[in-house]
């Protein structure tokens, strides 16, 4: 039963991920885009990944998402269309994208993975919160406090950037 | 872990989303649609992580943290390239990567 939800959902983020490249509405292609991510938000909660998910309908799907549909209605029309693309262009970059996806596709099923064989560990927030903020053996605070300094500059850097300079 | 689904069941379709977001990359011309691309791309990574995390190794939490912090990179990264975007559209009224070649010379 959870194998064919599986597949469900595989088949869901596989068709509109390719929807999203291919559609000609860009506001289309975003509400594809945000079907793919919440497709992906599923397929963490059926890994009981269950703030990891969280965290990605409201980062990805709540947050970017909008920040993507907010930035097309800034900048086309709501009826615009996105030209057509050349024949040939589309047939080389299929064939590009299709035979890196062949080789690596290769790659993964000649290679025989094997798990440590160790049980489940804890996946709930009060070890994450301890494991973000430890700085011992698998201690994550060295990339907690880089990426709050990245996310200060990115803010500060994004105001400025988005900012209306009148002379 | 998922009843009769293993890792590689992951990695296809993960791998399927990296190529369709490199095919986008490659083929759109519009500044916006390239970056939901890139969101792709960067999605299908996550999902190799948590696969590599949840089945090889469940005991440790590192496949978890990396998605984390990838989340939130990418969240900064769009911020950042939209407002590039909106500059760009204020100074040049499109969007399209032909037209912004004023720094080339």
């Amino acid at each position: 039963m959870e194998a064919i939800i599986f597949y469900i959902l595989a088949l869901a983020i596989v068709v509109f991920s390719v929807m999203t490249v291919t559609s000609r509405n860009i506001l289309r292609a975003a509400i594809y885009l945000l079907f793919v991510l919440m497709a992906t938000a599923a397929i963490y909660f059926m890994l009981n990944y269950n703030f990891l998910a969280a965290v990605q309908l409201t980062v990805y799907s709540g947050g970017v998402v909008v920040l993507i549909v907010f930035a097309v209605l800034l900048t086309a029309r709501m009826d615009h269309k996105l030209e057509k693309v050349g024949t040939g262009k589309t047939l080389i970059s299929a064939l590009l994208a299709f035979s890196g996806l062949s080789i690596v596709l290769w790659t993964i099923y000649g290679y025989k993975f094997i798990p440590n064989g160790m049980a489940e560990g804890a996946y709930d927030v009060k070890a994450i919160g301890f494991s973000m903020l430890s700085y011992g053996n698998y201690g994550y605070v060295l990339p907690f406090e880089v990426i709050s300094v990245l996310l200060l500059a990115s803010m500060i850097g994004a105001i400025m950037i988005a900012k209306r300079y009148t002379k | 872990m998922i009843e009769g689904i293993g890792v590689t069941d992951f990695l296809v379709v993960s791998t399927i989303m990296f190529f369709v977001g490199m095919y986008g990359f490659i083929v759109r011309k519009n500044l916006i649609t390239i970056l939901m691309s890139v969101e792709l791309v960067l999605n299908s990574v996550n999902i190799n992580f948590v696969a590599f995390n949840k089945y090889l190794y469940p005991d440790l939490l590192q496949g978890y943290m990396i998605s984390l912090f990838v989340i939130g990179i990418a969240a900064a990264e769009a911020a950042v390239a939209i407002a590039i975007i909106l500059n760009v559209y204020r100074k040049l009224q499109g969007i399209d990567v032909e037209h912004i070649n004023t720094m080339k010379h």
